[in-house]
């Protein structure tokens, strides 16, 4: 676990914030478009944005893999990739520092075992100039 | 107004199989055969309502053969396994041998009933709650399956996707078994032959 990122943004400015994220060997999520309707898929929401706007998410491509338990390929993350959430500093944000804050809810597998679905926090840091 | 790029590290590691792994959950047992009856351990009882709100304990089925199947419907290996267990109901339900299924999910009957009814699901499922899954080691993987034998002792854990053939066998040879003593407590009872 590290230090947010410190950044610094003028107001008005757009900017872009990758998100890394490491699924372990041997697991897989869902991706954040399932193959089957029953699956959980992989979603950040933002809870609090602070003086950011927006916060769109970009998901990664997803993979096609095929597991022992499903009949046809399913759409899912492993390894590492990124999640890119695009903000916009607000006009009228106040000079300082901040923190826009989310919620990564995602369900992980294995060939032959699922877990339930987990929730890890996600903060990012900002300075407005 | 210029677009940058910068990199935001979360407030948790976000290594999401370690997540998922890391949660205390039963060791991984595939048994292929029994476990000798001097090592089987009770199973513990549970209070958990099916379908109908009615209160289903464990120890309602003393003297059967039960699979207690832990599972969940966004769980796809979980789905692989349902129709055995059916299947197995199918056959044995009049050889003293019961399949009970425990539904983790959250949402609990919001989700479970659907799925239930669309899969025709013929077996009795109940919905599970954190008690019951800490009685039987977290139950954390799914699908994690225990074969209970008449005596009501575990005879054989099955995490993760289970081999049909293991199950069907372990079944097999638990309904064949003579059932054995054993109080309602799991207490082994006193019995004296021959005694004057």
């Amino acid at each position: 676990m590290g230090e947010p990122a410190k950044v610094s943004a003028e107001r008005g400015a757009s900017v872009e914030v990758k998100i890394p994220v490491t699924v372990d060997a041997g697991f897989h999520v869902n991706s954040n478009h399932p193959s089957e309707d029953y699956l959980i898929p992989l979603k950040l929401t933002w809870t609090s944005l602070g003086a950011l706007e927006g916060g769109d998410v970009t998901y990664p491509p997803d993979k096609l893999e095929k597991y022992e338990f499903s009949e046809k390929p399913l759409s899912v993350f492993s390894g590492a990739f990124s999640l890119t959430a695009s903000f916009k500093v607000a006009a009228n944000a106040p000079a300082g520092p901040g923190m826009a804050s989310g919620k990564l809810r995602y369900q992980a597998c294995n060939s032959n075992t699922c877990f339930p679905p987990k929730t890890a926090d996600v903060n990012v840091t900002y300075q407005v100039q | 107004m210029s677009a940058f790029r910068f990199s935001a590290i979360m407030s948790t590691a976000l290594a999401l199989g370690l997540f998922a792994a890391g949660c205390g959950g039963p060791a991984e047992v595939k048994a292929a055969t029994l476990k000798p009856e001097k090592d089987r351990k009770t199973a513990p009882d549970f209070a958990l309502k099916d379908a109908e709100g009615k209160l289903v304990h464990l120890s309602d089925y003393r003297g059967k053969v039960v699979i207690l199947d832990f599972w969940a419907t966004w769980c796809g290996p979980c789905r692989i396994e349902i129709p055995w267990f059916m299947d197995l109901q199918r056959k044995n339900k009049d050889r003293g041998f019961e399949v009970l299924g425990v539904a983790m999910d959250d949402e609990g009957w919001e989700v479970v009933k659907p799925f239930v009814a669309e899969l025709g699901v013929n077996y009795r499922v109940l919905i599970g709650d954190d008690l019951t899954a800490q009685m039987y080691g977290g139950v954390d993987a799914l699908p994690t399956t225990f074969l209970i034998d008449k005596s009501g002792k575990v005879a054989a854990v099955h995490v993760g996707l289970a081999s049909r053939k293991d199950i069907e066998d372990g079944v097999e040879q638990l309904l064949q078994a003579p059932a054995t003593l054993a109080s309602a407590g799991g207490a082994e009872p006193v019995v004296s032959l021959g005694a004057k």
